[in-house]
C-alpha cells in the first residue's frame, strides 16, 4: 500500500510537471533567436550524433561568446533525444518548434527518416527544415516545397560528383562504356535514393550497372561480396551508415577487393568508418562534402574560444576536426549564415522561422565570405535561390591513409542538367498527388 | 469507503453482465470520456495532443491487440511490428489504387488483410507453443519488412521506399488539424477497445482463455483447437493492423516498413508485460508507461539540470533510470499495473476501515 501511494504520488507529480514544464520555458528573455537541437546521443549512429551535434553547438557558442550572437541576438538552443528515430523525431519537433520567443528557427534532423515524418508538418507551421546531405532528394525543388532545404548537396548530385571522379581516374568519362560498377547500399530508404540516377547514368555512359542491398544494420556481406566478386567490377560505389561501413571494408579485404577501388559516399567516410576497420581501410576512398581536420581557421577558433572557456560541448576533445564534427561545424554556418541573411530583411531582432526561410532561400555564400568566416576549404560555396534549395552539389574526394583523410580532389561539381531534370519530375509528381500549387519563382522570392 | 458497492443490487441478469456493473466505475468513465471527447480537443495544447495523446492512443490499440493474443490466448507473438506494417500499407494500397473507398472502410479493410496475414502465420501454433512459437513469428516481422522493402509494388516503386501517407478526408472533411486527427484516433480506439472488453467477456474470449491454461484440457472439454487459435490470431492481428494504419496516417504521416521493426514488436510486447498481461486496462497503462514516462522523464531531468550536464549523459540517464523502473515494477508487481490498479481498488473498499 505504501509503494502504492507512493506510485500514485510520483505519477500526480509527473502529470503536473509534464504540464508545467513547457509552460515554465516560454517565459524567457526576449532577444534570443531560438535553434531546436534535435541530436542523437544514444543507440546506434551515436557516434555520428554526437559530433554533428557537438560541432554545431559548439559554432553556435563561439558566435556567442566571440561576437555576442548574430548581430546582437544571442542565439540559444536546446537539445532533444531522437535516437535517429522517427516517433521519437514527431514528438522533439512538437515539443521544440514553440520554444523561445520567436518558435524554432528552423530544425535539422540529421535522420532521413524523421526528415520525412516532419515534411508537412514543417510547411503546415512554416518552419524551415534543414536536410544538408540527407532527406527527401527531389525537395530541392523549392517551388514544390518552400520550406524543405536539402542545402550542400543531395544524394542525386552526388551520385554523379561519384561517377564524374571514377571518370576522371579512368582518364576520361569516354573510358567509362563497357566497365562494371557495382553499388552497394544499406537496404533503408537512405540507401536506395541513389539507385535510379546510377541506372540512368549507366544508361549514358554505357557502363554496366548492378544494384547490391545490403539488410540492415549490415553487420553481414559474406554474401554481397560473393555476389559482387562473381560479378567482377571495376569500381564499387557504396552508401552505407554506421555500422555496415567497417563491415564493408573487412569483408571486401578477406575477399581481396582493392579498396582504392572502393568510393563511399559522404556518410559512408568518416574516421568512425575507417579507424575500426584498421588495416583493411587504407586506400578507401570516399566522398566529402566536408574535409576533416583541425587547419581551419574557424575551427582553432571553437577550440581557443569555446574550449578556452572549458564550455565545448565535445567530451573526447581528440573528435574535434572529425568529418561528422566538422560537418557540425558547417552545418552551424550555414544556419548561422541563413538568420543573418533574413536579419539584413527584417532586422537585428528575434525572427520567425517564415522569416528566416526567406533567409535560407536567399542565402549566397560567396568564396569571400567564406574566408571571413575562416572556412576556406571547409565549405564550397553555396547559392540557394527560390527554385533551387540545394545551392551547391559538389564533393571533394579523400582517402584514408591508415591515419587521417587525405583530401585527393578539389570540389567535383555535379551534372545539375541531369539531376534537376529527374527533381523536376519527381516533385511534380509530389505536388500533383498531394495537390500542391507549384510557385512561380520567377517573380523573385518574397 | 470510495468504492462502497453496499446497496448497489442487481435484480437482472442484464444489470449483473454489465461491462461496470459498480455505479462509481461508470461515473468516472464516463467522465473519462467526456474529458476525451470534449475537454481535450477544446482545452489541451497543441503538444499534448499531436505529440503524446495520439502516440500513445495508437500504441494502446496495438498493444491491446496483442494482449488479447498473448494475455488472453496464450499464444505468444513477436510479429506485431510486421502486422502493423500490413495494415499502413494496405491502407496505402487502398488508399492509392481505389481511392473511391471511403478512409474508414479503407481501415477496416486493412484490418482484415493484416488479420489473413496473421492467420496464415498463426498456423505453426496449432503444432507449437510458447517459446517455439514466438520465434516463429519473428519469421512473420522478418518476411513482411523484407516484402515490403524489396516488393516496389508495395510502395508504389517510390525510389527511396518511403512514402507520405495520403490526405485523410471523411466524408468530405479533411483531417487535417490536431484536434480531428485526435477525435479520430480516439473514436477508432474506444470503439475497438469497447468491443475488445466485450469480446474477451464472450464465448470466443472464454475459450482464449480456457487455451491459454491448459490447452489440452480445453481440447477434452470441446473446444476447437483450430478456430480458437486462430481466431485469436485474426482479431489480435485486425488489431494491430488498423493500429499500424493510423500510425502511419495519423501520427507520423509517412508509411515506411523501418517504423515497424522489431524494436516496435519488443517494445508493444514490454507494454503486453508492464502494463498486465490479459487486461484491457492493462493495455493502455502499459502503453502509457512506455511512451509517456521517458517523454516526461526526459522533460524533468531537462528542467533540473538543463545543459548544465556533460552533453549525453542525460539521455543515457533516462535509459539507466528507466531500465530500472522496468526491474522494479516488475518486481513489485509482475501481474503488471493492471494488477496495482485493482489492488488499489480493493483497499479503497474497505479504507478508510480495514479490518
Amino acid at each position: 500500500m505504501k509503494a502504492l501511494s507512493q506510485a500514485a504520488a510520483g505519477g500526480a507529480l509527473a502529470l503536473g510537471l509534464l504540464l508545467a514544464l513547457p509552460a515554465a520555458a516560454q517565459s524567457t528573455p526576449v532577444n534570443e533567436q531560438f535553434i531546436p537541437m534535435p541530436s542523437y546521443r544514444v543507440g546506434p549512429y551515436a557516434a555520428g550524433g554526437t559530433s554533428l551535434y557537438g560541432g554545431f553547438i559548439d559554432y553556435v557558442n563561439l558566435v556567442n561568446i566571440r561576437d555576442g550572437g548574430i548581430n546582437g541576438v544571442k542565439i540559444t538552443w536546446e537539445e532533444c533525444e531522437t535516437e535517429y528515430k522517427p516517433d521519437k523525431g514527431v514528438e522533439c519537433y512538437e515539443r521544440l518548434k514553440k520554444k523561445g520567443p520567436t518558435g524554432a528557427s528552423m530544425f535539422n534532423f540529421y535522420s532521413t527518416g524523421i526528415a520525412y515524418a516532419v515534411l508537412d508538418r514543417a510547411g503546415q507551421d512554416k518552419i524551415p527544415l534543414v536536410t544538408i546531405g540527407h532527406g527527401r532528394t527531389d525537395s530541392a525543388d523549392g517551388r514544390v516545397f518552400p520550406y524543405v532545404f536539402p542545402l550542400v548537396t543531395n544524394y542525386w548530385s552526388l551520385n554523379t560528383d561519384i561517377v564524374k571522379f571514377i571518370g576522371m581516374r579512368l582518364g576520361g568519362m569516354d573510358k567509362l562504356k563497357g566497365k562494371k560498377i557495382v553499388h552497394l547500399y544499406l537496404d533503408v530508404p537512405y540507401g536506395k535514393e541513389p539507385n535510379e540516377i546510377f541506372q540512368k547514368q549507366a544508361g549514358i555512359y554505357g557502363f554496366e550497372a548492378k544494384l547490391v542491398p545490403v539488410p540492415a544494420p549490415g553487420t553481414e556481406q559474406q554474401a554481397q561480396w560473393l555476389e559482387i566478386r562473381q560479378f567482377q567490377p571495376e569500381w564499387v560505389i557504396v552508401t552505407g551508415w554506421g555500422v555496415m561501413n567497417p563491415t564493408m571494408l573487412k569483408t571486401a579485404q578477406r575477399f581481396g577487393f582493392p579498396r582504392d577501388h572502393i568510393v563511399g559516399n559522404f556518410w559512408t567516410g568518416s574516421e568512425e568508418d575507417t579507424v575500426p576497420a584498421g588495416e583493411a581501410a587504407v586506400g578507401y576512398i570516399s566522398a566529402a562534402i566536408n574535409p576533416s581536420g583541425t587547419e581551419f581557421p574557424v575551427i582553432q577558433e571553437i577550440e581557443k574560444v569555446v574550449y578556452g572557456k572549458g564550455v565545448g560541448n565535445m567530451t573526447d576533445r581528440a573528435r574535434i576536426g572529425s568529418v561528422y564534427y566538422n560537418r557540425g561545424v558547417m552545418t552551424g554556418i550555414v544556419s548561422v549564415e541563413a538568420i543573418r541573411t533574413a536579419q539584413g530583411k527584417y532586422g537585428k531582432k528575434p525572427l520567425t522561422g517564415e522569416q528566416i526561410r526567406w533567409g535560407l532561400e536567399n542565402l549566397n555564400l560567396d568564396e569571400k565570405r567564406i574566408a571571413e568566416l575562416g572556412a576556406t576549404g571547409l565549405i564550397q560555396p553555396l547559392r540557394v535561390t527560390c527554385a533551387d534549395h540545394e545551392g551547391g552539389g559538389a564533393a571533394k574526394f579523400q582517402q584514408w591513409d591508415g591515419k587521417k583523410w587525405k583530401v585527393i580532389s578539389d570540389w567535383i561539381q555535379p551534372d545539375r542538367k541531369l539531376v534537376r531534370e529527374m527533381i523536376e519530375a519527381s516533385s511534380g509528381k509530389y505536388a500533383q498527388e498531394k495537390s500542391i500549387p507549384i510557385r512561380d519563382c520567377s517573380k523573385g522570392s518574397g | 469507503m470510495i468504492y462502497r458497492e453496499a446497496g448497489q443490487f442487481r435484480t437482472s441478469y442484464r444489470a449483473d453482465q454489465r461491462i461496470f456493473p459498480i455505479v462509481q466505475d461508470r461515473v468516472v468513465v464516463g467522465a473519462l470520456l467526456l474529458v476525451a471527447f470534449a475537454g481535450v480537443p477544446l482545452f489541451a495544447p497543441e503538444y499534448l495532443i499531436t505529440a503524446l495523446l495520439i502516440q500513445w492512443l495508437i500504441l494502446s490499440l496495438a498493444t491491446l491487440g496483442l494482449n488479447l493474443l498473448t494475455g488472453y490466448a496464450g499464444q505468444f507473438s513477436l510479429g506485431t511490428g510486421g502486422f502493423m506494417a500490413v495494415g499502413a500499407f494496405a491502407t496505402y494500397a487502398f488508399q492509392l489504387r481505389a481511392p473511391s473507398i471511403p478512409l474508414l472502410a479503407a481501415f477496416a479493410l486493412a484490418g482484415l488483410c493484416a488479420a489473413a496475414v496473421g492467420v496464415v502465420f498463426g498456423l505453426p501454433s496449432l503444432r507449437i507453443r510458447g517459446l517455439y512459437l514466438s520465434v516463429t513469428t519473428l519469421a512473420a516481422q522478418f518476411f513482411i519488412e523484407w516484402l515490403l522493402t524489396r516488393v516496389g509494388w508495395f510502395t508504389n516503386y517510390s525510389a527511396s521506399g518511403v512514402i507520405s501517407a495520403q490526405r485523410m478526408v471523411i466524408a468530405g472533411v479533411p483531417i487535417d488539424t490536431p484536434a480531428r486527427r485526435y477525435l479520430l484516433v480516439l473514436s477508432i480506439v474506444a470503439l475497438l477497445a469497447l468491443a475488445a472488453k466485450n469480446l474477451v467477456r464472450s464465448r470466443t474470449g472464454r475459450a482464449w482463455m480456457a487455451v491459454r491454461d491448459m490447452d489440452i484440457a480445453a481440447e477434452v472439454i470441446g473446444i476447437p483447437m483450430l478456430r480458437t487459435k486462430l481466431s485469436a490470431f485474426a482479431v489480435s492481428s485486425f488489431y494491430c493492423g488498423v493500429a499500424g494504419a493510423l500510425w502511419a496516417y495519423a501520427f507520423l504521416g509517412t508509411v515506411e516498413p523501418q517504423a515497424f521493426d522489431l524494436d516496435r514488436s519488443f517494445r508493444v510486447l514490454t507494454m503486453v508485460i508492464i502494463g498486465g498481461a490479459g487486461s484491457v486496462l492493462g493495455s493502455f497503462l502499459g502503453a502509457a508507461f512506455i511512451v509517456l514516462f521517458p517523454i516526461f522523464l526526459n522533460q524533468l531531468l531537462h528542467g533540473l539540470f538543463g545543459d548544465t550536464l556533460r552533453p549525453g549523459l542525460l539521455p543515457n540517464i533516462e535509459l539507466f533510470v528507466f531500465g530500472s523502473l522496468i526491474i522494479f515494477f516488475l518486481i513489485v508487481e509482475p501481474n503488471g499495473l493492471a494488477r496495482l490498479w485493482q489492488i488499489a481498488k480493493e483497499k479503497l473498499r474497505l479504507w478508510p476501515f480495514p479490518h
